[in-house]
């Protein structure tokens, strides 16, 4: 379907190399770059990018060293589970004032520091610096430096700056700020069948499923970062004899460090989709080389995959041949996407990410049928274009594209922080096929002008 | 959190918790939504403007579209100029909007970009075609907050664009404050029933609660008209609804094209709405509209009805400044006893204008300019309260303190009718009683013991 609507949108010149399609000859999709000034990016900044990955960090102190609103965006909206603390959750800020900008704001960080210590003793605390902070110069090292010393926990600056990059680079500064605890705990009585989970934010408790099947196994799970993390657990996890790193972005150079600095080695996995979770479970049976474990293994998948597969293949057959649209953070969970779409009958006609770099999206293009659509960074007067253009059932995104879906009459499933289900794990591939099924067949849908002009155009079943 | 807070007080010198205040910039944003046809810039990094348009969207379940400077290490140190420039080629090459609105942020403020110099060079150059406007406020961060960007974005809208010909229009200007589009709407609907030629400044009726139409619209059908902001120069008068949102640029525009300004309050409650409707009046060819009349007849009926459950109900009010002196006074009016009356912004009006109004009648009430939840649930765990009137953010003490929740202002990140009924006018006052007495009622329906519990209430 070519809607006039679509073809009246036209795309940025500088945007047309960012865009290409899969089963044709072209070049690498053009990506790891700025967002174009003046664009109507769906990116973020690198502070955000930190905030999202420590911020699980339950016991811990977490204070946004700036101006008000980058503590005010970022309070208790991702539904990161701790089943202990909640301190966490609250929104510490020096709320930086205009005098604080003129002196600096050493003082007032050392300040707001000692109280929120005093009052909590948190088992570490990060501090976040902001834009503003690069800019007027705060020594927030010095001062963590100085309030570690005074109350014996590490207070650990995180280089967060909003301006020195994408969300990419606030994933590599949370990561070199986390990195700072790693070595420091006491790995004696470690297994040695034992994994960290690196890249799980526990969002809807996703973590807890994913270290139930590693439990089941035999397998301890050291520590998840930071999924309902605990500072001892992330001190001690250089114990642990293997690395699962979810999400690509966020965590890589976390488990390169451990490689590189306690010789543990590192997979990459998917928790999202039948396929991508039984491949993380069978790596890690592989590596432990041990053929009783590779059997309970499989005993597990075929009991996970048995107990919801009737319900699956319901949906799939009502599902099959929708199209869909994904445009995510990492690519690594598009690549999950595509996969689990697959199961459920539905094809990917348009994937984008935010953070892509070349290798991701020659593998997308690899994996994805002729025709789809990828892009890199888009924004939504695109991503509106081609949801038209190719007459997609459903989108899956994030908060800002949810509404631009139902504008536009289709389906929607979160599958960013603000999902409401658990998506990872069996049980994750179930509601993943329920939220899917439960917006594309909403009646609701019926009464949109698309579909209602679909309804009033197609041939009745009874029509002689 | 969720129940960490402790009843004894904590001393506090540097630290905010809890915040019941954002940052300007997303004021500035949520006005220029407001003009028709308007691309609003965020002049600064990525991340901001991608917080602005998620808590806005999460707020109207709306697309929010904004542009964004995409500042880098680099423009951090050498000025943001290259990246405006960029941005405005950009923006009018692509989204071909009517008018861009460029608002600040902390770091280009720290760095000391001069934005009108930018874009006078920028028009040289031919990145602004012909015909299209670029205006801008000054929104650091670091100043005031989400209700400062606001104001300060509307009365940079009148500085750029309000016009005086000479020759007086029949009209009226309204200002109608940080409210909901619905409460936009709603007073467009007052005006109307009065007769009153009414220019909405700003207005996100019709652009953030929307209509599905299976179309994306970047510039949806509502916002102000630039040739009516233009006008707004020849009206007969202004009335600005809200000290911190709205006096500001009504002087503004006093002192500009002496459009005398007509300072009120948000119009929430009987006594408030009264006073917008009686300074309307003066203008008005047809006196009040019966409609009008009646819709006042039903609210004191629905008051008088509902007396005996707010009497003497202590109730702590959390939010926005023009929305919490307001909100305070229609407790009053039923028969309430607002106790805690909070902002997270700063101004001293906030204090000695609700002193004024609490001090005859509740002499023992708590008024605090710059405070926030953290301390608002320090005060109810000292004191208890019957009701919580507040914004989404103060979920977290209504569910651990076990309190009658209603939520009112911005933002509202967990309900949903804030986007279809006012809470301002006759019939906003209406829905505001719904609302509280029914989250009363819900309460004791589920915790009062069996004997207790009525069919009839």
């Amino acid at each position: 379907m070519n809607s006039p609507a679509a073809a009246s949108i036209s795309i940025l010149p500088d945007r047309r190399d960012s865009i290409a399609r899969a089963g044709e000859a072209g070049n690498a999709v053009a990506c790891d770059r700025g967002s174009l000034a003046g664009s109507v990016t769906q990116r973020a900044c690198a502070f955000c990018g930190s905030r999202v990955v420590l911020y699980p960090i339950a016991d811990a102190l977490h204070l946004v060293h700036g101006p008000i609103g980058c503590a005010a965006y970022t309070w208790d909206i991702r539904g990161a589970q701790s089943s202990g603390p909640q301190l966490f959750r609250n929104s510490f800020s020096t709320d930086l004032q205009e005098m604080d900008v003129i002196y600096g704001g050493e003082k007032k960080l050392g300040r707001a520091l000692r109280e929120l210590i005093r009052r909590h003793q948190p088992k570490a605390a990060f501090v976040y610096s902001t834009c503003i902070v690069g800019l007027i110069g705060d020594d927030v090292s010095a001062v963590c430096r100085e309030l570690s010393a005074e109350f014996s926990i590490p207070v650990i600056p995180v280089a967060s700056e909003g301006f020195k990059g994408t969300k990419k680079d606030g994933y590599q500064a949370a990561c070199d700020a986390a990195y700072r605890l790693v070595g420091t705990g006491d790995t004696r009585d470690i297994s040695d069948r034992s994994i960290n989970l690196l890249g799980d934010f526990n969002i809807a408790g996703e973590s807890w499923i994913i270290r139930g099947y590693f439990e089941r196994l035999g397998i301890q799970v050291v520590a998840t970062l930071t999924g309902d993390g605990r500072v001892d657990d992330i001190r001690r996890c250089h114990g642990a004899k293997l690395n699962l790193v979810q999400c690509s972005g966020s965590m890589t150079s976390l488990a390169k460090r451990l490689e590189r600095d306690h010789g543990i080695p590192f997979q990459r996995v998917s928790f999202f989709g039948i396929e991508d979770m039984s491949a993380a479970l069978y790596g890690v049976a592989t590596f432990f080389e041990d053929p009783l474990l590779r059997e309970k293994t499989s005993e597990l998948v075929r009991e996970e995959i048995e107990r919801l597969m009737p319900e699956l293949r319901e949906i799939r057959t009502a599902l099959e041949g929708k199209k869909a649209a994904v445009y995510v953070g990492g690519a690594f969970k598009a690549f999950s996407l595509v996969r689990a779409l697959r199961t459920i009958g539905m094809r990917t006609a348009i994937v984008g990410t935010q953070t892509g770099d070349r290798d991701d999206y020659d593998q997308l293009r690899a994996m994805c049928e002729p025709g789809t659509l990828i892009v890199d960074d888009s924004n939504p007067l695109e991503l509106a274009k081609f949801c038209l253009e190719q007459d997609v059932d459903l989108f899956i995104g994030g908060v800002k594209e949810r509404p631009i879906a139902y504008k536009l009459g289709i389906g929607f499933c979160d599958h960013n922080h603000e999902r409401k289900e658990a998506l990872a794990g069996y049980v994750g591939m179930l509601n993943f096929a329920r939220e899917v099924y439960a917006s594309v067949m909403s009646p609701v849908w019926n009464y949109t002008p698309r579909r209602a002009l679909r309804l009033r155009t197609a041939p009745r079943e009874n029509e002689e | 959190m969720l129940n960490g807070t402790t009843a004894e007080i904590a001393e506090r010198k540097a630290l905010r918790i809890n915040a019941a205040k954002t940052c300007q910039p997303i004021g500035a944003m949520y006005a220029s939504l407001g003009i028709h046809g308007c691309m609003p810039h965020s002049h600064g990094s990525q991340g901001c403007c991608s917080y602005h348009r998620s808590h806005l969207t999460r707020h109207f379940k709306e697309p929010v579209i904004a542009t964004t400077s995409s500042f880098t290490e680099g423009a951090s140190v050498f000025g943001g100029l290259a990246n405006l420039t960029q941005a405005l080629r950009n923006i009018f090459t692509i989204y071909n909007p009517d008018i861009v609105a460029v608002h600040t942020t902390c770091l280009s403020e720290v760095i000391g970009d001069d934005i009108p110099t930018i874009v006078k060079r920028a028009r040289e150059e031919g990145a602004i075609p012909e015909g299209k406007l670029v205006i801008h406020t000054n929104t650091p961060s670091f100043v005031g907050s989400h209700v400062t960007g606001f104001s300060n974005m509307v009365a940079s809208i009148i500085k750029y664009l309000a016009e005086k010909t000479g020759e007086a229009r029949n009209q009226v200007n309204v200002i109608p404050g940080f409210v909901e589009p619905a409460d936009m709407r709603e007073i467009k609907r007052i005006c109307a029933l009065l007769g009153v030629p009414a220019v909405v400044l700003p207005d996100t009726s019709a652009v953030l609660d929307g209509p599905l139409d299976g179309e994306y619209q970047m510039y949806p059908k509502g916002g102000t008209t630039i040739p009516a902001i233009k006008s707004m120069g020849d009206s007969l008068a202004t009335f600005a609804l809200g000290h911190f949102a709205s006096h500001g640029p009504a002087v503004s525009l006093e002192v500009k094209h002496q459009v005398p300004a007509g300072l009120l309050e948000l119009p929430i409650g009987v006594a408030a709405t009264d006073a917008f409707v009686q300074a309307l009046r003066a203008y008005s060819p047809s006196g009040v509209a019966e409609e009008l009349e009646t819709e006042r007849g039903r609210l004191v009926d629905m008051m008088s009805d509902m007396q005996q459950y707010f009497h003497e109900k202590r109730v702590a009010v959390a939010g926005d400044p023009d929305h919490v002196i307001a909100l305070v006074q229609f407790l009053l009016e039923l028969g309430a006893k607002p106790v805690y009356a909070i902002t997270g912004s700063r101004g001293n009006h906030f204090e000695t204008r609700l002193h004024e109004i609490l001090d005859p009648v509740v002499p023992d009430a708590i008024i605090k300019q710059s405070a926030d939840f953290f301390e608002l649930h320090q005060w109810i765990k000292n004191g208890p309260v019957d009701l919580l009137v507040a914004n989404t953010y103060g979920k977290h003490i209504a569910r651990v303190e076990n309190i009658p929740f209603v939520r009112v202002g911005f933002p509202i990140l967990d309900r949903v009718g804030h986007r279809f009924y006012p809470t301002v006018g006759y019939a906003g006052a209406i829905r505001l009683i719904d609302l509280m007495v029914n989250a009363l009622f819900d309460k004791k329906d589920r915790e009062c013991p069996e004997e207790w519990f009525e069919l009839v209430m």
